[in-house]
C-alpha cells in the first residue's frame, strides 16, 4: 500500500502543475501526426535537467499517458494512426467521424483508454513482482510464435476478402526484409541510400494511410466544388459513458489482451491495439459492424493500447531492461538523476518510484477529462471542405514523416508508399494488412534466426521450437485462428453462391 | 556569365572563410547521433553538450538529431555523403562500431571520412552471467567451454559491434569455440536474454551490466579493458585471468566533423570541446548515470582510430 503514502506528492503545487502540462501538452503532442510517444517523452527529457528527479519523472509519466491517448484524436478525426497503437483506432474510428459521429468516437476513446489505462496501472503496482516474471518467460522461439500467430490474424483484419488480406500482409513482410538486416548486417533491397535503414514505421504509416486519402479528396473536389458538408452530431458524456458500459465485452478484451500484450518486451505496444480489435471482433454478435463506423472497434483499440502503458514499465522498474523503445527514454530521464532502475528504485528512492506510478494514475483521469472537453470542437474537424482538409493533411504528412527522424528519404518513403497504396486500395486490398505484416515481420524473423542459433549449440530446432508448455499453447492458439478464419470463410462463400444461384 | 559566377562564387567563398574564422561558431552547431533517442549514445551525447552554450565553451548550444538504423550505419552514410563540412554538423562516434563497419564493406564511409574533434566517454566491454549461474570466474566459463566446444551461448548486441569485438577475442584468446548469440535490440535485449536464461552468459556494456548487477540480476565476470574500472574496483580484466584480450572492443564515444571541414574550425572545436566535455556539472550527471567517463584530445583520438584500425582489421580478417 505504499502507493497511498506517496499520493500527497502527486498534488503539491508544482507538481501538480507539472502533471497537468504534461498531460495537455502531451495530448497535443500525440495528435500531431509523427510525433510518437517515444518521441513526444525524448523531447521532454531536456527539461527535467533542471527538475527535481520526482518533478522530472512526474512529466515524463503524465507525458507518456496522454501521448498513447492523444494518438486516437489524428486517427480517428484524420485517419492518420500517430504511432502503430493507433492503427486499430482507424479502422471505425475515422468511419464513425465521417458519419458525423466524430465527437462520440473521441468521447469512447478516451472514456475507454482511461479505463484500460488505469487497469495497466494498477496492475503495475499490485502484481509488478509476478508480472516481471510473466516478462521474463517469453524467449525467441515464443516471440516467433506470438508474431506467427499476429500474421494469422492479417487475413481477417479489414478486409473483404481473406485471400487480399493476406496478400496485403504479404506486400508488407517484403517491405519489412528492405534495408540492412538488424543481425547480420547484410544488405537486402537497398536501392537507394533513404532505404538503408529500413522503411520506418511511422513514416510507412502515414503514407499507407493517409496519402490515398488525401488522392481521394483531391479527386472528388475537382468534381464537386461546393464539397459535402458532414453535420457533426452533439454526443453527451454521459451518452458516451453509457455506450461503454453496455460494450463490456469490448472493453473487458481490449483491457485484458492489451495488459498482456504489453507485458511482454519488443512485441508490446505495437500490435496490443490491432490483436484486441481482432479478438473483440471474432467474439462479437455484431461482427459485419466492425469496419463500418462500429462503437466495438474504437473502444476495444484504445482501450488495449492504453492498458499496455502499465505494464509496459514492469520489466524497465523491476529489472532495469527497457521493454519498449519508450521504456528506453524513460530509462534516460531516471539516470540522468542518477536513479537506477530495479531494486534500488524501490528501495532507496520509494518516493521517486510511487509519485512516477501514481502521477500516471492521475494523469489517466486528467487526461480523460481534458479529451472529453475538447472532443465536441475537435470533432468540428469532419466540417472542413474537403479540398482544404486534403491540403492540411498532406501537410501534416509531410511535416510528420520528416519529423521522425529529420530526413527527407522517410517523406519519399511516404509519398511511394501512399501513391502505391491509392491503387491498391481499388483493387480492394487495405492498409490494416500491411502494416501489420511490416511491424510482424522483422520480430518473426530475428526471433526466428536468434532462436535458430542458440537451438543449434543446444537442443536442435525441431525440440527447440516446437516443445516446452507456452510454445505447444502458442501453436494451439495458431491453428485454432486459422481454423476459424478458414471456417469463416467459408460460411461466407456458401452463402453467397447460395444467394446468387436463387438470383 | 560563367566567369561572372565563377568570380562570384570565389569571393562568397573567401568571404565565408574569413567569417568562419574570426566568429565560428555564430549560429546553433546541430549534432548527428546515429542512435535512438534514449539510447545510451544519445544520452551521454545530451549530458556533454549541455554546457556548449557556456561562454567559456563554444557560446552556442549544441542540437541533438537523431538519425538511427542498421547499427549506426544509415546516421555515419548521411554524415560522411550529405553533411555539410562548414563546422556546424557535428557527429558522436562509436568506435570501433564504425571502423568495424567499414572494414567489413557495404558503407560509404570509412575511418578517413571524418575527423576526430575529442573523445568523452570509454564503455568496456564486460562478460556477464544471471544472479544464479554456476559460472563464478572466466576460468569456469573457458573451462566448460573446453568441454563442450561450440555449445557455451552467450549474447551480444549484433555483429561488428564492441560486444563482438570482445567476444573474438575472448574466443582467440582461451582458444576455444563459442556460440555468439547476436541479438536484435541492442544491449537490452541481449541483457534480458542473459537474465531470462535464454542464453548462459553475454558481452554487455559494463555502464548497462553494473546496473543489472546493482539490481541484483547479473554477475560480472570480466573486463575487457587494461585496467579495472572505477565503477567495479574488485571485478578483475581478462588479462588478470589470463585472457591475452586488450582494449579493442572498449565503445569510445566522442565527437568529430566530416573531412573537408576548415582547418581553423577543426582547431577552434579541438581546442574547446575537450575543456567543454571537462565541466564539473557534465562530470557529476554522468557519474549518476553510471556512464564512465575518458576524454581524450584530438591528437589522443587520431591515433587511437589507427590503432584500432590494424587490431580490427587482423581480427576480422579471419571472418
Amino acid at each position: 500500500m505504499d502507493f497511498i503514502f506517496y499520493f500527497g506528492d502527486v498534488f503539491s503545487p508544482l507538481s501538480f502543475l507539472l502533471l497537468l502540462g504534461g498531460t495537455i501538452g502531451g495530448l497535443i503532442l500525440g495528435a500531431t501526426p509523427g510525433l510518437s510517444p517515444t518521441m513526444a517523452v525524448a523531447l521532454l527529457i531536456p527539461f527535467t535537467f533542471h527538475l527535481e528527479a520526482v518533478q522530472g519523472l512526474i512529466l515524463l509519466g503524465a507525458a507518456y499517458t496522454s501521448t498513447v491517448a492523444g494518438g486516437a484524436v489524428s486517427a480517428i478525426l484524420l485517419k492518420i494512426p500517430g504511432a502503430p497503437a493507433n492503427i486499430a483506432t482507424t479502422l471505425d474510428g475515422h468511419k464513425m467521424a465521417k458519419q458525423g459521429q466524430g465527437a462520440k468516437a473521441l468521447q469512447l476513446s478516451f472514456l475507454a483508454s482511461a479505463v484500460g489505462g488505469i487497469f495497466g496501472v494498477l496492475l503495475l503496482i499490485f502484481l509488478t513482482p509476478v508480472l516481471a516474471q510473466w516478462a521474463l518467460a517469453f524467449g525467441p522461439s515464443h516471440l516467433f510464435w506470438l508474431a506467427i500467430l499476429g500474421v494469422t490474424v492479417i487475413g481477417s483484419l479489414d478486409s473483404a476478402s481473406v485471400v487480399k488480406g493476406l496478400l496485403s500482409g504479404c506486400i508488407g513482410l517484403w517491405l519489412a526484409t528492405i534495408g540492412f538486416d538488424d543481425i547480420m548486417g547484410a544488405q537486402r533491397f537497398i536501392f537507394h541510400p533513404s532505404l538503408g535503414g529500413g522503411i520506418n514505421i511511422i513514416a510507412a504509416l502515414i503514407g499507407l494511410f493517409a496519402i490515398p486519402q488525401v488522392l481521394t479528396m483531391f479527386a472528388k473536389g475537382r468534381r464537386a466544388q461546393g464539397a459535402e458538408v458532414i453535420e457533426v452530431q452533439k454526443h453527451s458524456v454521459l451518452d458516451a459513458t453509457k455506450e461503454l458500459l453496455r460494450r463490456p465485452r469490448a472493453l473487458g478484451i481490449g483491457t485484458i489482451t492489451g495488459s498482456i500484450i504489453g507485458l511482454i518486451p519488443g512485441v508490446g505496444g505495437q500490435i496490443a491495439g490491432l490483436v484486441a480489435y481482432d479478438q473483440t471482433k471474432k467474439f462479437s454478435s455484431e461482427k459485419e459492424k466492425f469496419g463500418q463506423g462500429h462503437s466495438e472497434g474504437v473502444i476495444a483499440a484504445e482501450s488495449a493500447n492504453n492498458a499496455m502503458v502499465g505494464p509496459s514499465l514492469v520489466p524497465l522498474l523491476t529489472l532495469s531492461i527497457p521493454g519498449s523503445p519508450t521504456a528506453a527514454v524513460l530509462l534516460g530521464g531516471l539516470l540522468i538523476h542518477g536513479i537506477f532502475p530495479g531494486s534500488d528504485l524501490f528501495d532507496n528512492h520509494p518516493d521517486v518510484a510511487w509519485t512516477f506510478i501514481n502521477s500516471m494514475l492521475v494523469g489517466q483521469v486528467l487526461m480523460c477529462l481534458f479529451g472529453l472537453y475538447v472532443a465536441g470542437l475537435a470533432a468540428r474537424v469532419a466540417q472542413v471542405p474537403q479540398s482544404v482538409m486534403a491540403a492540411i493533411v498532406l501537410a501534416l504528412s509531410v511535416f510528420g514523416a520528416y519529423s521522425v527522424q529529420s530526413s527527407m528519404g522517410d517523406v519519399y518513403v511516404m509519398a511511394c508508399l501512399g501513391i502505391g497504396m491509392y491503387f491498391l486500395e481499388r483493387f480492394g486490398f487495405s492498409a490494416a494488412p500491411l502494416v501489420l505484416g511490416l511491424i510482424l515481420g522483422p520480430i518473426a524473423e530475428s526471433n526466428f534466426i536468434q532462436g535458430g542459433m542458440i537451438a543449434d549449440a543446444t537442443v536442435g530446432k525441431a525440440s527447440y521450437f516446437l516443445s516446452g508448455g507456452l510454445n505447444i499453447f502458442l501453436i494451439a492458439v495458431v491453428v485454432a485462428s486459422i481454423a476459424y478464419s478458414a471456417w469463416m470463410e467459408l460460411r461466407t462463400r456458401r452463402h453467397t453462391t447460395k444467394e446468387e444461384a436463387q438470383a | 556569365m560563367k566567369k561572372l559566377i565563377a568570380s562570384a562564387a570565389i569571393a562568397l567563398m573567401g568571404l565565408a572563410g574569413t567569417a568562419i574564422g574570426e566568429e565560428y561558431p555564430e549560429r546553433p552547431i546541430l549534432m548527428m547521433v546515429s542512435y535512438g533517442a534514449g539510447g545510451a549514445t544519445d544520452f551521454q551525447a545530451r549530458i556533454v553538450t549541455m554546457t556548449a552554450g557556456n561562454e567559456d565553451a563554444l557560446g552556442m548550444p549544441i542540437a541533438i538529431i537523431n538519425k538511427p538504423g542498421a547499427g549506426g550505419r544509415v546516421g555515419w552514410n548521411w554524415f560522411a555523403t550529405q553533411a555539410d563540412p562548414d563546422g556546424y554538423t557535428l557527429a558522436a562516434y562509436n568506435v570501433p562500431h564504425f571502423i568495424a563497419q567499414s572494414i567489413k564493406g557495404g558503407v560509404s564511409y570509412s575511418a578517413d571520412s571524418f575527423e576526430p574533434i575529442a573523445n568523452w566517454g570509454a564503455d568496456p566491454a564486460v562478460f556477464v552471467v544471471a544472479a544464479d549461474s554456476p559460472f563464478n570466474s572466466m576460468a569456469d566459463v573457458v573451462a566448460h567451454a573446453k568441454e563442450n566446444p561450440g555449445k557455451l551461448t552467450f549474447s551480444g548486441a549484433g555483429l561488428f559491434v564492441g560486444h563482438h569485438i570482445a567476444a573474438l577475442q575472448i574466443e582467440k584468446a582461451a582458444g576455444v569455440k563459442m556460440a555468439y548469440i547476436p541479438t536484435k535490440g541492442g544491449g537490452a535485449a541481449a541483457m534480458k536474454a542473459v537474465i531470462a536464461g535464454e542464453v548462459m552468459g553475454g558481452v554487455n556494456n559494463l555502464s548497462d551490466a553494473f546496473r543489472a548487477q546493482e539490481a541484483g540480476n547479473v554477475k560480472i565476470l570480466g573486463v575487457a579493458d587494461l585496467q579495472r574500472s572505477d565503477f567495479l574496483p574488485d571485478v578483475p580484466t581478462m588479462q588478470e585471468q589470463g585472457l591475452d584480450v586488450d582494449n579493442s572492443s572498449v565503445n569510445f564515444r566522442g565527437v568529430m566533423v566530416p573531412k573537408g571541414t576548415p582547418q581553423e574550425v577543426i582547431d577552434e572545436l579541438a581546442a574547446t570541446v575537450p575543456e567543454m566535455f571537462a565541466n564539473p556539472r557534465v562530470a557529476k550527471k554522468m557519474q549518476a548515470g553510471g556512464s564512465p567517463m575518458h576524454i581524450m584530445t584530438r591528437d589522443e583520438v587520431k591515433e587511437m582510430w589507427a590503432a584500432r584500425e590494424q587490431t580490427l582489421k587482423e581480427l576480422l580478417a579471419g571472418l
